[in-house]
């Protein structure tokens, strides 16, 4: 009678899975103390979780009475976020322990934090995009507060936290919104509903508040006001950590919302989308253009690549939305991989409570570490779009769909902007290049592992680029 | 429609009622004779000084906080109890899988000392 | 005159008049006090428009738990008293736009949309606690367990921050 069915739990697996062992290590660390043990098991929670993903490629289901849907989009979100998780356990593990403030939590928050990401991207109901997006953010807050004893920590916390609960809001008064035009908050029966409404500004209303509230997430100008003392003041793994997995929950719950949902009131919401991205792009990048700290350029370039990403969605109300969504994912891909390297070449320069994070603190880089320095080299190519880099094909991907659409002149800010960009990513190479210096970098094996990893994957999967956009795009083809 | 609500709408009546009575028969029937001694907080007890009121521990913000999340858990008690002889044994499942995960943060809570005092 | 028009009256008074007391208050204890009598009295209001599940939940929730954190949170800060609070140039300016609109939406909602409460009939038994039961743990399942999730993150991010390990940087570096 309960309509409910092992499938159901089968179909989500990956973050069943996820959930399970959280709760799980939770006991854990209850009983034992111990932040190796739990960050062990965390990281083999995250590979184990990454097989079921993979085993469940090519599923095409909903389950829990449509609260989810399971398809390849938000399969790719899935592993994206869980290697994201990966990445960020090896960011902090040497991280956290240089500094002082190991902790089992740390893991388990981001553990939940990831299960959110993955019920984001597989959301179908209204309801569900609010509670992933808390289960999302909420450990995030305790996470970016978590050195003990730091006022900036504590006040990225608190402040994430305040912005944060109001964007939730704005969330949930849009959800409230559209289930009072349409009567329903299932993304099926509000598309069908939406169709014969007779109240399309409240349905267009509840559309920008959820727009405003997960362009907050992503860090959206004008909605990005946190963003640069956030990303400064928390642990800088936690940073790498929410500069990727609140953009990718963000945009993958915002993409299906937008597409599934509001194709009807796609030609007066497109004009703001576009609206949005020009403002992005701008203010982030030439705010970054007058950064000296390197965590709040970091902090300011990722607003611009929201605006990238937000690019895509100019086409959301098109024929052309397919081919958008291949190139936000691979944009997605490109941003992951980039943005986890540099921050991994932050996180070895930095020095405690918050010295060594100055451009003049990488001067010298190149002729002392020439590894290191070459690595940071391919990543901020690869933030800029130049080739062979994998941001130069996310780029390159991305403009082609948009100019397919026939936003020329967006294509054109975005390329103006990139040229931008270029200019503050190659100040930090001139201070690792041409000034001079002793700067001081710790080497840490799984730190380095992380770099390793990200700067042959920067390089490496753009040569793969076209297999893997179409792994993308067949990723996409469920959605349509 | 309000029918039903008689019996607590009488129930705050008597209550509210029964505190003023109480409190007004002390304050009619009572002498009072106040000093300037009696008045003090604490009648030949020690000077006070200072302000009265100071500042909390954070364990009282703590213990605060998990009195929310578990009184959230509550609220779903009330409909879960209402209706699960027509859910049988599958609401008896869900709701033990929500206790459940609540309890391993009660157990986690408890074995971190988030209700100790030191 | 209809039983639910007075008792609606009462409510209106006295919720206006709790609302008032807290603004105006200048002892916080009080003013949290005045807004735990306005949160029973919406609650009842609740009651009227037949929502008797939402309103057991303000009294529980809100008029309990959130009280209950307000005034540890007033005591923790001490701030009972108030020493004239700093005032912000634009914010009464800002605060009588803002009312004016809301009145003004109130007006137009009430005088001439009439359509809109219309639609509100009778709907016996649509906000009880077992028929919220019915919807939640039939329906909403996923929804109701990932709320389970979320309080435990919450519980644990609540011990995490408040329950910090006092200690210093082991390696600090020069």
């Amino acid at each position: 009678m309960s309509g409910y069915g092992i499938e159901d739990l089968v179909y989500i697996l990956p973050i069943v899975f996820l959930l399970v062992w959280a709760l799980v290590l939770v006991l854990v660390e209850a009983f034992t103390k111990r932040p190796d043990v739990t960050m062990l098991l965390a990281a083999f929670g995250l590979l184990a979780a990454v097989t079921l993903s993979v085993i469940q490629f090519g599923t095409e289901a909903t389950a829990f009475k449509e609260m989810l849907t399971v398809d390849g989009y938000a399969v790719f979100v899935y592993m994206l976020v869980l290697a994201s998780g990966l990445l960020s356990l090896g960011l902090a593990y040497d991280y956290n322990r240089r500094m002082g403030w190991a902790r089992g939590e740390y893991y388990i928050l981001m553990l939940f934090s990831i299960a959110g990401a993955m019920l984001m991207a597989s959301a179908a109901n209204l309801i569900v995009v609010f509670l992933a997006l808390e289960l999302l953010s909420i450990p995030l807050y305790v996470m970016a507060a978590f050195v003990p004893n730091d006022a900036s920590s504590e006040e990225a916390g608190l402040k994430y936290f305040l912005l944060g609960a109001f964007a939730g809001g704005f969330v949930l008064y849009g959800v409230a919104l559209i289930y009072g035009a349409t009567g329903a908050t299932n993304l099926m029966d509000v598309v069908a509903a939406a169709l014969g409404t007779n109240s399309p500004v409240m349905l267009l209303t509840g559309a920008a508040l959820i727009l405003v509230g997960l362009g907050f997430k992503v860090a959206l100008v004008p909605f990005h006001m946190w963003t640069p003392d956030v990303y400064q003041g928390a642990p800088t793994p936690v940073t790498a950590y929410m500069a990727v997995v609140a953009k990718a929950g963000g945009f993958a719950a915002l993409f299906r919302v937008f597409i599934a949902a509001f194709p009807s009131v796609s030609a007066d919401l497109t004009p703001v989308i576009a609206t949005l991205v020009v403002l992005t792009l701008v203010v982030g990048n030439v705010a970054a253009l007058a950064q000296k700290n390197i965590k709040r350029m970091l902090a300011y370039s990722s607003i611009s690549h929201a605006g990238f990403l937000m690019m895509a969605f100019v086409t959301y109300g098109s024929a052309l939305y397919a081919d958008a969504v291949t190139s936000l994912l691979f944009y997605l891909l490109a941003f992951t991989v980039t943005s986890f390297g540099s921050w991994a070449v932050v996180i070895a320069l930095e020095k405690a409570e918050g010295k060594g994070l100055d451009f003049e603190d990488y001067a010298g880089l190149g002729k002392k570490y020439p590894m290191l320095s070459a690595a940071m080299l391919v990543f901020l190519l690869s933030f800029a779009g130049v080739p062979p880099t994998l941001g130069f094909a996310g780029k390159f991907f991305l403009f082609r769909t948009v100019l397919e659409a026939g936003y020329a002149w967006l294509a054109i800010v975005g390329v103006i902007m990139s040229l931008v960009s270029a200019f503050y990513y190659l100040r930090v190479v001139r201070f690792m290049y041409f000034e001079q210096g002793d700067p001081e970098v710790r080497s840490e094996p799984v730190l380095n592992l992380v770099t390793a990893i990200t700067v042959v994957g920067t390089i490496f999967l753009f040569l793969f680029s076209g297999p893997l956009l179409a792994w993308a795009s067949e990723a996409v083809l469920a959605l349509i | 429609m309000l029918e039903s609500y008689y019996p607590i709408a009488i129930l705050i009546g008597i209550t509210v009622g029964l505190g003023i009575l109480v409190m007004g028969l002390g304050h009619w029937f009572g002498p009072r004779r106040p000093t300037q001694r009696k008045n003090a907080p604490y009648e030949s007890g020690m000077m006070p000084y200072g302000p009265g009121t100071r500042q909390m521990p954070i364990r009282f913000y703590l213990v605060a906080v998990l009195f929310i999340l578990f009184d959230v858990e509550v609220i779903f008690l009330f409909p879960w109890a209402v209706v699960y002889r027509e859910l049988g044994l599958f609401g008896v499942i869900e709701m033990a899988i929500f206790i459940f995960i609540l309890l391993v943060g009660f157990i986690y809570a408890l074995k971190k000392g988030a209700f100790e005092w030191e | 005159m209809d039983a639910n028009l007075i008792v609606f009256i009462i409510l209106a008074v006295v919720a206006v008049g709790s609302a008032l007391g807290m603004l105006l208050n200048k002892n916080a204890v009080y003013s949290a006090l005045f807004l735990i009598l306005n949160f029973a009295t919406v609650a009842v209001l609740y009651i009227i428009l037949g929502a008797p599940f939402i309103a057991m939940t303000q009294v529980t929730v809100y008029a309990g738990a959130i009280m209950v954190l307000f005034l540890f949170v007033i005591m923790l800060l001490g701030a009972e008293e108030l020493a004239g609070a700093t005032k912000i140039d634009w914010q009464k300016p800002a605060a009588v736009v803002l009312g004016v609109l809301l009145l003004a939406e109130l007006i137009v909602v009430i005088f001439f949309r009439e359509t809109v409460f219309a639609e509100f009939a009778e709907l016996t038994d649509f906000g009880s606690p077992a028929q919220i039961g019915r919807v939640l743990f039939n329906e909403y399942l996923l929804p109701f367990e990932i709320t389970a999730f979320l309080l435990l993150a919450a519980m644990i991010g609540a011990i995490v921050i408040a329950r910090r390990v006092r200690q210093s940087p082991s390696k600090r570096e020069s």
